[in-house]
């Protein structure tokens, strides 16, 4: 994984894309702005399954008409977060704040899946209830939860406090997976 | 004009901020939160005034659920919002894209409370009437947020 990201490290057009004056906080800024559309849309139907708004429309109508915009903003975050990363390879690679997002990023996934596989299995019986059941507004409360966690572990990928080159404490070392540097 | 903007700068909260590594990083985390229930709550309202989302709900059913929402990111933001401009009052004071900020931000408020929401009670009010307003609403805050990100880049 490491010399992968060494390997798109010395790709030019990876450097050019990092130093390019425009290139770059247009892309992340798109990749901020479309939080309002990916988590913003999936937001209002997590507080709908968790019972805090839109009471009175039924849960299927939330998912069928919303999702298919937060699915939207999800492509266009994957696609600028994978060039993000493309532009600063081996720093992000070797984030705690990245990594722990990646977990978080697969755990909103599987919470998901659940949702979407066996939660909303018996939706029939309490699609249109203003409180849905507790399986269902823990799903939605996980949701908000993973996503938040996302947000905040993305904005700080920026902050350099626990890079590899600062000499972070070994527990922090050993998470971002800083390379020793032999001493010849 | 300045010497408000240097006096804010001056501020113990500006300061503090400033002198701490986590503050700025902190507060900023938690404005990109509210952003994403404000996007959220603004775009839902938007959407359905522009016929799409949850057209199966009246428009002011979805403006009536969307609101406390609207109106507590937005008091979520102002939270810390303030707070980080304390910490930058003087770097604000020279930067464009602030004031783009505050002008649309200002913009933003007048027009969501003066003219949007009103709209979006009248049962009577025309397609192409609530269209429109949904249409402005959704530039007016796109550029608040566009123009706020751009801060930290100029």
């Amino acid at each position: 994984m490491r010399s992968f990201a060494e390997w798109l490290d010395t790709h030019a057009w990876s450097t050019a894309l990092h130093e390019s004056l425009w290139m770059y906080p247009l892309i992340e800024s798109t990749h901020v702005l479309t939080v309002m559309l990916f988590v913003g849309m999936l937001a209002m139907v997590d507080l709908r399954l968790v019972g805090l708004a839109f009471r009175n429309v039924a849960v299927s109508h939330l998912t069928g008409r919303l999702l298919p915009w937060s699915v939207a903003g999800f492509v266009i975050m994957i696609a600028t977060g994978v060039l993000l990363f493309y532009a600063i390879p081996v720093r992000t690679y070797e984030s705690v704040w990245f990594r722990v997002k990646v977990v978080l990023l697969i755990a909103g996934g599987i919470n998901a899946w659940w949702f979407h596989r066996r939660v909303q299995r018996d939706r029939t019986f309490w699609d249109t209830s203003p409180k849905p059941p507790i399986a269902v507004r823990v799903v939605g409360g996980v949701s908000l939860a993973i996503w938040a966690g996302v947000i905040v572990c993305g904005r700080m990928i920026a902050y350099n406090w626990f890079d590899c080159d600062r000499d972070p404490s070994p527990f922090v070392a050993w998470m971002a997976g800083c390379v020793v540097e032999a001493s010849m | 004009m300045f010497e408000t903007f240097d006096t804010l700068e001056q501020t113990w909260i500006g300061q503090t901020i400033r002198e701490s590594l986590w503050l700025f990083p902190g507060i900023e985390a938690v404005h990109l939160l509210g952003l994403a229930i404000l996007g959220g709550s603004v775009l839902v309202v938007d959407l359905r005034l522009l016929g799409a989302g949850l057209t199966r709900a009246t428009v002011p059913a979805v403006l009536a659920s969307a609101r406390p929402w609207f109106l507590g990111s937005l008091a979520l933001m102002f939270a810390t919002g303030i707070p980080l401009f304390l910490s930058e009052a003087i770097k604000c004071y020279y930067n464009t894209s602030f004031w783009v900020k505050m002008g649309a931000l200002a913009i933003g408020i007048v027009f969501t409370f003066g003219v949007r929401n009103r709209v979006a009670m009248r049962r009577d009010a025309p397609r192409w009437a609530t269209a429109l307003v949904g249409a402005i609403s959704l530039m007016v805050w796109f550029t608040v947020a566009a123009a706020g990100r751009w801060i930290g880049f100029s």
